[in-house]
């Protein structure tokens, strides 16, 4: 169940648009200005046509935000309600400028090296604390449930965010499906780690495979995806291919790339990052503009490709601007200590 | 008198160029043609203010990539140390080639070192924090890597306020002992980036320029060592 907190900042429901409204503004316009133009004596036709495609259920139609990449195959995936209308950074950015330190530290390494990485075939092992534990395949994974667009804010670690239209569908649509036994509480997520693709498993920056948690109630939380695509097409290699975790709340480290086992633990799994530098963050790693890193102030951050050379930082928000739908899962916590 | 002046001054700024190997600076500074010195330093004038061209243009013409302000950041302190490394490594050049006139182009690159680390601590103060003094002042109390960073720049500027020739003068030895300060500075530039690379755990490109600096002041100290271990006989004669 979801409790929505009365956050006195935020807008009234009714003064949002409907992200798929907001989307479909072109055809909404397009119908009203081609109307005017042919049939200027029913512009209420136009106007009754535009609000009909925009506030009918939608079939599962092609993603409205397209990749530059002509190759890349693309994906049907169907709007959704929990996506943000802020402005999607470029496809450019969003697959040139990130971080997988198994393809190197730095933030064009992953590009440079994405072609090294073989994503076919692929298999996730799901074991652990589960009824059923099982290896899927990613074709079948891809099929396993309907595949939504969820455009969502993403804030890394180090200061600066993106906003990207993620494709894939919720974790909790595989959790389901295995049966979790009561024991389980936590999930730890496993990224390939092959030396023969990854030149970054050289270095000794992380104690590899790369190790990622959550708790049983973030991972089943609606909005925790696995991601299978970004801006309508398959996701780039870079970018995590074939699957990986897309948890909006948290910084970008804890959403896992290249995922190739989920186990379910009833202790607390010790994440990689927990191991090399226990200073920095704990288990949860929630975004939280109150809490400094060690080494600079997280209270804003610098949009990518938006917030421009002479541009002041924007101010971080709290879980990332999730705290509606995800404060209840911390309620109680010290969040300055639960870090 | 004014050539007299004119050769203490120079005797100053090459003041490592006799009292280490006792050669005399004016019998070597006559070896060089002032047409080829000063295209030397005209050389090295444009090849050390290419970086900064770069700054200016490349997010001009959005070449800097995703983070243009991260970008400034990174290159402007990676250039201070590369022109401090330089600026330290004219000494030992002198030494191992035996052309003396490499120190007659340190102060140009000293004076770079300062120009890169005023324009890292502008990039900082502007187009990071944005004049935010409340938020500078936690960043330096609260994070040791910023403190450092702001130690060694602080100690840079009377370096490059007494770099003038009237200024070499005026301090006459003290100018020497004063500008010691530069091995401090290369110690905690070092220590600022290798601080500031904590977080990626990765310390190769750190690793580096720490080596870099470590010669160049292992260098000095092998040859204060053996100067002092030759100087003191002598030293002893004459006070004999």
């Amino acid at each position: 169940m979801l409790i929505r907190l009365n956050d006195p900042s935020a807008p009234l429901g009714s003064e949002i648009t409907p992200a798929r409204a907001y989307l479909n503004r072109r055809q909404v316009l397009g119908a009203l200005t081609g109307g005017a133009a042919s049939l200027a004596a029913s512009p209420q036709a136009a106007l009754a046509s535009g609000a009909a495609s925009a506030s009918a259920p939608q079939p599962a139609t092609r993603s409205i935000l397209r990749g530059d990449d002509p190759k890349a195959q693309r994906l049907d995936a169907r709007p959704s309600d929990l996506s943000t209308i802020e402005r999607p950074t470029s496809y450019k950015w969003v697959t040139t400028y990130n971080n997988f330190y198994e393809l190197g530290t730095d933030k064009d390494d992953p590009a440079r090296q994405a072609h090294r990485l073989r994503v076919r075939p692929w298999t996730i092992e799901v074991d652990g604390e589960v009824n059923r534990p099982r290896r899927f395949d990613i074709e079948e994974l891809l099929k396993l449930a309907p595949l939504e667009e969820r455009i969502y804010r993403m804030r890394c670690v180090e200061g600066w965010s993106m906003v990207i239209p993620w494709i894939g569908f919720p974790l909790a649509e595989l959790i389901r499906r295995v049966e979790p036994t009561g024991k389980a509480k936590y999930l730890e997520f496993i990224t390939l780690a092959d030396p023969k693709q990854m030149p970054g498993l050289r270095s000794s920056v992380i104690d590899w495979p790369y190790t990622e948690g959550l708790r049983l109630d973030e991972a089943m939380h609606p909005l925790t995806l696995l991601g299978v695509g970004l801006y309508g097409q398959v996701l780039p290699n870079q970018n995590g291919a074939p699957i990986r975790l897309v948890v909006p709340w948290k910084y970008g480290f804890k959403s896992s790339k290249s995922l190739v086992r989920i186990r379910f633990t009833e202790q607390q799994p010790v994440t990689s990052w927990m191991k090399s530098s226990p200073s920095e963050y704990g288990f949860f790693s929630n975004v939280n503009p109150g809490v400094d890193h060690p080494r600079w102030s997280q209270a804003s951050e610098r949009r990518i490709g938006e917030d421009g050379f002479l541009t002041r930082k924007r101010p971080t928000l709290m879980f990332n601007g999730y705290g509606a739908q995800v404060a209840s899962l911390y309620a109680g916590m010290d969040l300055s200590r639960f870090i | 008198m004014a050539r007299r002046l004119h050769r203490f001054t120079q005797a100053w700024i090459c003041r490592d160029s006799f009292d280490s190997d006792a050669q005399s600076p004016l019998s070597t500074s006559r070896t060089v043609s002032p047409f080829l010195m000063a295209r030397l330093r005209g050389l090295v004038f444009i090849l050390a203010a290419l970086p900064a061209l770069r700054l200016v243009l490349w997010p001009v013409f959005e070449l800097a990539g995703a983070n243009p302000v991260e970008f400034v950041t990174r290159s402007s302190g990676t250039w201070s140390l590369v022109m401090l490394c330089a600026t330290l490594a004219l000494t030992p050049l002198r030494r191992l080639t035996g052309w003396p006139h490499w120190i007659r182009l340190r102060r140009m690159l000293g004076l770079y070192t300062f120009f890169y680390a005023s324009l890292h601590l502008l990039t900082w103060v502007w187009l990071d924090q944005w004049f935010d003094l409340q938020a500078m002042g936690r960043d330096l109390l609260d994070r040791p890597f910023i403190a450092v960073g702001a130690a060694a720049f602080v100690l840079l500027c009377p370096l490059a306020l007494t770099s003038s020739d009237a200024m070499i003068r005026r301090l006459g030895r003290r100018w020497g002992v004063l500008h010691r300060i530069v091995y401090l500075i290369a110690v905690l530039a070092i220590l600022h980036y290798a601080w500031h690379k904590a977080g990626k755990n990765d310390y190769s490109e750190v690793m580096v320029y720490a080596l870099v600096v470590i010669g160049l002041l292992g260098v000095r100290g092998w040859a204060w060592w053996g100067r002092r271990n030759r100087e003191t006989p002598s030293s002893a004669r004459v006070r004999r």
